[in-house]
């Protein structure tokens, strides 16, 4: 269970417009590239002093290559990252305006509260 | 020494610029009347004059992130750039570049530190829309200086309710006691009940009215009691997974201190969140009761 990981994930993909659109294109080429390279740096260090032991479990990872936001939230990603994230890549597809945005909540309408924990 | 010559407490929408600055067929039915409300709220910081705004606001996982998360993070720079990549993509908020006031951050980071709160500091500081929105609304030449004050409402573990009040309650005598003539307006942005990526979001109000009456109640009339004795840590899932942010709302009670009453009070019901805006003139400031 790695909470903080799959939040660097969305975190770092969020902000990067090429890996935004290669996460929405080719999810599993994104996400084991994302795990291979990049899961261990440390985000303000560039000459190699990066972490040793961040990987995915089996389920977090099928989650993110599925697209599977409402997994994510059951997983206990930060709700903020995730939904920025998919409305970056699925918004477009919208034939009225908030169609997306209400459908990623309508998926998610079997969660009473309380709602799985976010702390990292 | 310096004085507040206003309190201004308010939500942030992101979508108030792409709104308001929509025409034809892209403006949206509800965009004239939130233009004419927040047009009548500039005109509450307009007439105070002030010459320096300390804004509070939370970053939204933009600077500050996970491997190295502050509580209360103060910004001690000559300039601060704001907007980030995807808010330019998701709200089309403009690039904007503030000038900061920097003896003031200075004061404000000694005596907080000296007050007891163990402020974070930045010397390179990226804002988001949680200052910038402010800044649209209610001074969109963005001309003055500003000192960024940044809480975590955020990433868990947050600091607790009444430590935000007192915040609020330190950052008034701080900045009362800052030996200068300028005058300071303290504005703060946070939210009522908001949902942001679980099943209650995008509904066509805030995810729960009835909080969102009962917290304008307690902001209008200064009810800090009420307040504290109902709002904790737990209670704020209740309302909406994204509803801390109403603590900036309470560090900025603690601002206006305890039982002032809001000189004006504006809310506006939209879809998804509502809209809440909130002014105090102290009475030691030339800015007179609305």
């Amino acid at each position: 269970m790695s909470k903080y990981l799959l939040n660097k994930f969305l975190y770092t993909v969020d902000r990067d417009p090429d890996l935004v659109e290669r996460y929405r294109a080719t999810p599993a080429e994104l996400v084991t590239w994302w795990e291979d390279s990049r899961a261990n740096m440390v985000l303000n260090c560039l000459t190699g002093e990066a972490s040793t032991w961040l990987r995915f479990t089996d389920e977090e990872r099928t989650a993110l290559i599925a697209h599977d936001h409402v997994k994510l939230f059951e997983l206990g990603a930060h709700p903020f990252l995730t939904l920025t994230l998919f409305i970056a890549m699925f918004e477009r597809d919208n034939t009225e305006p908030l169609e997306y945005q209400k459908a990623y909540g309508a998926r998610m309408a079997h969660f009473n509260l309380p709602y799985p924990d976010i702390a990292t | 020494m310096a004085s507040i010559v206003a309190v201004i407490a308010s939500t942030h929408h992101p979508f108030y610029y792409r709104a308001s600055t929509s025409t034809g067929e892209d403006r949206p039915p509800f965009a004239d009347e939130w233009t004419r409300k927040i047009l009548a709220f500039r005109e509450t910081l307009t007439r105070a004059n002030p010459d320096v705004l300390v804004m509070v606001g939370s970053d939204h996982f933009h600077q500050l992130w996970l491997d190295n998360m502050p509580q209360f993070l103060v910004g001690k720079a000559p300039f601060y750039d704001a907007n980030w990549y995807n808010e330019e993509r998701e709200f089309g908020l403009p690039r904007m570049l503030l000038k900061g006031q920097e003896d003031l951050s200075a004061h404000i980071l000694r005596a907080g530190l000296d007050d007891g709160f163990d402020l974070a500091f930045s010397n390179e500081l990226r804002i988001d829309h949680s200052i910038t929105c402010p800044i649209i609304t209610l001074r969109p030449e963005a001309d003055l200086p500003i000192v960024p004050i940044y809480t975590n409402i955020f990433a868990p573990p947050l600091p607790q309710p009444s430590r935000f009040v007192k915040l609020g309650e330190s950052i008034r005598r701080i900045v009362e006691s800052w030996p200068s003539h300028l005058r300071v307006a303290v504005i703060g942005t946070g939210h009522l009940s908001l949902e942001l990526g679980g099943p209650r979001q995008f509904g066509p109000h805030g995810p729960d009215p009835e909080f969102d009456r009962r917290a304008v109640e307690w902001i209008a009339t200064g009810d800090l009691d009420n307040c504290l004795r109902e709002v904790t840590l737990d209670s704020l899932h209740s309302p909406g997974n994204a509803t801390h942010g109403f603590m900036d709302f309470m560090l900025m009670m603690g601002v206006a201190g305890a039982g002032a009453k809001a000189d004006y009070v504006d809310t506006l019901d939209l879809f998804h969140t509502m809209e809440a805006y909130f002014t105090w003139y102290p009475s030691s400031s030339s800015g007179g009761s609305l």
